[in-house]
């Protein structure tokens, strides 16, 4: 299951900011939105749960149930509604991508 | 509790895997050809964020001072835990010496002048220094002359503790030496003012610190606008709930004047004695922001280009947090700062770089209350660029408030506390 990180961030780097107008560090601006809970690069110190190096498919798996309201939150839920698939996908390729 | 917390967290959230790569500070790379200098001014929640991503993202390229006066960095959010009895004052400061990994020159120091047309920097210790870009994170000053007596001399003893440091100290002595069956007093200016869910927090605070050491004493709430201006229900409910006879709340009761003698604060209706008076004035853009001829809205606040943050009024200069007119349905939070000074570090570095700032920037919020010493209740919310109307915009069906309160966002409280002052200060 952690095998692919390295390939999924490199395929859904370029595709995804393609798709989005070809902006190289939009998932990295996306991301650094997330850092102010979770800290610089997802590497959290403490209460919420680090996010740097999270498998794509397990984050973005994550963020989508929380944005449709299939998983349990209290903060989660209103923050992934606002931002679109595309963008939350991104941002899970953002932080796969950190060791 | 909080390493069993972290750990039910983590397994939570299947990021037990991630949870390795916690430690260590990101390394700069080899210091490249500089391409320019930014000087930040002022090292909060705004500027401390804007010198560290700057560095980080311009990947040592961007030279980088950060003027600060203050010789560690104090934090506002948690500093009513202080007051309560709850936190220490040590639990709140942080050192600012990390930057420097990053590369940051952190220099201690009070700016006394702007020239934007030289870009130029003047400072009361060091030489001036020049810059290419200017980053400004002058916070709040407090307008005191818009309450009547409120002078130097009463300021030594009516508080506002709206800026955490010294005063917040010395209110929290101010309550411990109250006699029980005392009464506090603390007077809310009309929004938009720093931290719009702060004052009912610090209220919750000091009640809670009340019904543990000094049962007959009240808090007593005077706010100039109409309802509580932040997470109202939440706020009522744990009033009801947990200080009933404890907090009374007067809304549309706006503090025009103060004796500090008498220990009296006015209203329109009322002159109303109290025990500790905790008078917050209204407030605006800080004294730099003067200096640099960036006040443009009402004299207090500074209009900026919501893509870059450059101010509307002076090319080249960039003002971040508290200080700015704030965007619709934006509160004025440390949150909220450091997210401003990321949109910044990322349009600067484009910009010194002779490219467009990204046309899609998005900022969020998300400022947590202690209503209790364990419970907590947050606002949240989404903000994404909209092109029509050249400003951030909610996104619809994003943010909102707690279901209810809880201790579980008690122990998310102060993980974003951890976690934004580790963002930030590295």
């Amino acid at each position: 299951m952690r095998i692919p990180l390295v390939l999924a961030a490199a395929v859904a780097f370029p595709l995804a900011a393609f798709a989005q107008g070809a902006n190289p560090n939009l998932g990295r601006n996306l991301a650094a939105t997330c850092a102010n809970c979770h800290n610089t690069n997802g590497k959290s110190v403490t209460g919420m749960p680090s996010i740097a190096g999270m498998p794509k498919d397990v984050m973005l798996g994550t963020l989508r149930e929380y944005k449709e309201g299939k998983r349990p939150a209290t903060v989660m839920h209103q923050h992934a509604k606002g931002y679109t698939d595309a963008q939350l996908e991104l941002i899970a390729a953002y932080y796969a991508a950190q060791k | 509790m909080n390493r069993f917390d972290r750990r039910r967290f983590l397994q939570a959230t299947a990021a037990g895997a991630a949870s390795a790569a916690l430690a260590g500070c990101a390394a700069m790379p080899e210091a490249r050809k500089p391409i320019g200098r930014v000087i930040v001014v002022g090292g909060g929640y705004g500027g401390a964020t804007a010198a560290k991503y700057l560095r980080m993202w311009s990947e040592g390229t961007i030279e980088v001072f950060l003027i600060e006066r203050n010789t560690e960095f104090v934090s506002c959010p948690i500093s009513n835990l202080v007051l309560g009895g709850y936190r220490t004052m040590n639990d709140i400061t942080r050192s600012y010496e990390k930057l420097r990994d990053y590369g940051v020159q952190v220099i201690r120091d009070e700016v006394t002048g702007i020239d934007a047309a030289k870009k130029r920097v003047r400072l009361r210790r060091i030489e001036d220094l020049p810059y290419d870009r200017l980053v400004l994170s002058p916070g709040v000053d407090l307008m005191h002359d818009q309450i009547q007596g409120y002078d130097a001399e009463a300021q030594k003893t009516i508080l506002h503790a709206w800026k955490a440091g010294p005063e917040t100290v010395a209110l929290r002595r101010q309550l411990e030496d109250m006699k029980d069956g005392g009464t506090y007093v603390l007077a809310i200016p009309v929004a938009p003012y720093r931290c719009p869910p702060g004052p009912y927090e610090r209220a919750c605070q000091i009640a809670h610190y009340f019904k543990r050491a000094k049962p007959k004493s009240k808090v007593l709430i005077l706010d100039a606008n109409p309802d509580v201006t932040s997470k109202g229900p939440l706020f009522k409910a744990a009033w009801n709930d947990l200080y009933k006879g404890i907090i009374e709340y007067r809304g549309n009761s706006a503090v025009t004047a103060v004796d500090a003698k008498a220990k009296v604060v006015k209203t329109d209706f009322d002159s109303i004695r109290g025990d500790v008076l905790n008078v917050v004035p209204p407030q605006r853009a800080g004294d730099v922001a003067r200096a640099a001829g960036v006040i443009t809205a009402n004299n207090r606040w500074c209009g900026v280009d919501w893509l870059s943050m450059e101010s509307v009024a002076v090319k080249g200069v960039h003002v971040l947090g508290d200080a700015t007119l704030s965007a619709p349905a934006m509160p004025k939070s440390g949150h909220m700062a450091n997210q401003h000074a990321k949109l910044a570090a990322a349009a600067i570095v484009e910009l010194m770089n002779g490219r467009q700032p990204s046309p899609e920037p998005m900022v969020n919020n998300t400022c947590y209350s202690f209503v209790s010493d364990k419970e907590v209740v947050h606002v949240a919310s989404v903000h994404r660029y909209d092109a029509a109307q050249k400003t951030l915009v909610t996104v619809p069906g994003s943010g909102r408030v707690s279901a209810q309160r809880s201790e579980l966002e008690g122990v998310y409280a102060w993980g974003w506390a951890q976690n934004i002052w580790a963002d930030m200060l590295g």
